[in-house]
């Protein structure tokens, strides 16, 4: 086994034990630490395929800026296990079919489809994740999706703004 | 060796080269303790430690040696292994930011046989300004892990301020930077100190107001004095560290002291030419002689700055958390777009 072998199995098993603990953890505040072990590994992996850039911003905006809103929002409200509501059995049963469901069709329709066929990953050779190849691609080629997704950026934090701005104390009649 | 192929020697290389830089930052820390309490003093007309050796250059280990025996205790309501954490994390962000720091040009290494040239940095990666950046913006967690597993009220409330300033301040530090990086065009580390050596003037010449910006932020970043709400005794009682005693005290106090020594080394790199010594042509000299100039420079440039760190802190009150959030929100991030905006205008300007 050569090194990257080595480190693409170490990662991906990281990733699926951290993906697993999310779920089974008990306490929300170790599913969060346990999310944020599955995008260090999903990080490692771009790394593997030589996508820094790719690797690093997902560090930022993932582990660095929403983890954290996460962490904020149940450290405030105070989540435990004791205040988790408990669900009875036969709604659990029927979420574990559903998701089981989509898993199989998701599973079916990446191991079919044309593109993915025969395919090897390019691993330490491909340069698309590299920042200035990915900036030419998408200031050239995909310049008005990249802006039309900004503007949608910009007016989902307009609206936030909007609707947590204190309403006006109306006067008591 | 056929099961792993990795090149030994540079292996060796780079980990003396983390073991050095490594141990050189803790000592750097340890004596800021000291500079500070030196610092303050003279500040204010006393003369501070003196009394553990020679002019009190013995304090930090006597401070060590005073944490590291004292009781551990952890408290029963709190989450042990997250209690734990916490103090991990906090050393942990704050050593890993050097990584991608340039601390000189290259040295010459010919002696048992073995002739190399050696990098002086871990790591020149492509995207060492985002790296910082990352590093930076994972610092949070050492002080939010904490502050919520010692199960206190005023911990978490502290944890809570310490990690929405870092947040806040975080926008700004980055706006303020990629104006610098519209005008070197490369996120390397490496390539600004070169091009900063090589025939142009430092960056803080054209980028003064980028500059204040991000000394600003780096005081928030560090959560040091003006900026340190997240210690703010009289209405916190301690801070996020309040349940903390013994060496993980010392850890979260120490990190703080890594941080300000790192936010000037990258101060100093990205705006003052790292280890460009002014006045001298690095390239008449020989490659040894060269990176002992260079690191001279580099380490002066530093200390300057944790100077000017320490003065601020004896000099400046405290702010209150509604002053700090407007000055971050409502000053700094539109003088920052507006940095930006300028600094994209004069350079379209300038290509006609």
């Amino acid at each position: 086994m050569s090194t990257t072998e080595i480190l693409f199995w170490f990662l991906s098993v990281l990733a699926l034990v951290g993906a697993t603990m999310v779920l089974i953890s008990r306490n929300p505040i170790h599913s969060i630490l346990w999310l944020i072990v599955v995008f260090f590994a999903i990080s490692g992996h771009y790394i593997l395929l030589n996508a820094q850039f790719l690797a690093i911003v997902n560090l930022i905006v993932y582990a660095g800026a929403i983890m954290v809103l996460f962490l904020f929002v149940v450290m405030l409200m105070n989540l435990n296990s004791d205040t988790e509501p408990q669900k009875n059995n036969w709604m659990k049963i029927a979420g574990a079919i559903s998701g089981g469901c989509l898993l199989l069709i998701m599973i079916d329709v990446v191991s079919g489809s044309s593109d993915m066929q025969n395919k090897t990953a390019i691993v330490k050779e491909g340069n698309i994740g590299l920042i200035k190849v990915l900036g030419k691609v998408l200031f050239t080629d995909y310049v008005v999706p990249f802006e039309i997704s900004s503007v949608l950026f910009l007016s989902a934090m307009v609206g936030a703004v909007v609707i947590g701005k204190k309403e006006k104390e109306t006067p008591n009649p | 060796m056929t099961l792993l192929a990795i090149d030994w020697g540079m292996l060796v290389e780079k980990l003396v080269l983390i073991g050095a830089i490594i141990s050189v930052s803790l000592l750097i820390a340890m004596y800021s303790t000291y500079a500070e309490r030196k610092v303050a003093a003279i500040l204010q007309d006393r003369v501070g430690p003196d009394r553990a050796g020679p002019w009190g250059i013995f304090q930090p280990l006597a401070d060590g040696g005073k944490l590291f025996f004292k009781e551990e205790i952890i408290p029963n309501t709190s989450n042990k292994l997250l209690f734990v954490m916490g103090p991990c994390l906090a050393m942990l962000t704050a050593m890993m930011t050097s990584a991608v720091i340039p601390w000189g040009n290259q040295i010459h290494f010919n002696l048992f046989g073995i002739d190399r040239y050696i990098n002086l940095q871990i790591a020149d990666i492509n995207i060492g300004v985002l790296f910082i950046f990352g590093v930076v913006s994972l610092g949070v967690y050492g002080i939010m892990i904490g502050g919520w597993a010692s199960n206190n009220k005023f911990s978490l409330m502290a944890a809570m301020r310490g990690a929405s300033q870092v947040i806040s301040y975080e926008l700004a530090m980055g706006i303020s930077l990629i104006a610098l990086l519209m005008l070197t065009g490369s996120l390397s580390m490496k390539t600004i100190v070169e091009q900063q050596i090589q025939g142009r003037l430092w960056n803080v010449a054209y980028q003064p107001l980028g500059f204040l910006l991000f000394f600003i932020c780096a005081f928030a970043e560090c959560n040091r004095a003006p900026f340190d709400l997240s210690e703010a005794e009289n209405e916190l009682n301690f801070g996020y560290h309040q349940e903390y005693s013994s060496m993980k005290l010392g850890f979260y106090l120490f990190a703080e002291y890594i941080n300000m020594f790192i936010s000037s080394v990258i101060m100093a790199t990205l705006y003052f030419g790292g280890y460009d010594m002014p006045f001298v042509n690095e390239a008449n000299l020989s490659v040894n002689v060269a990176a002992i100039v260079g690191i001279v420079a580099l380490m002066a440039k530093v200390f300057i700055f944790i100077f000017i760190f320490m003065w601020v802190r004896w000099t400046l009150p405290r702010f209150r958390y509604d002053q700090l959030m407007n000055l971050g929100w409502k000053s700094l991030i539109p003088l920052a777009l507006i940095n930006m905006f300028i600094t994209g205008a004069v350079i379209l300007w300038r290509q006609g």
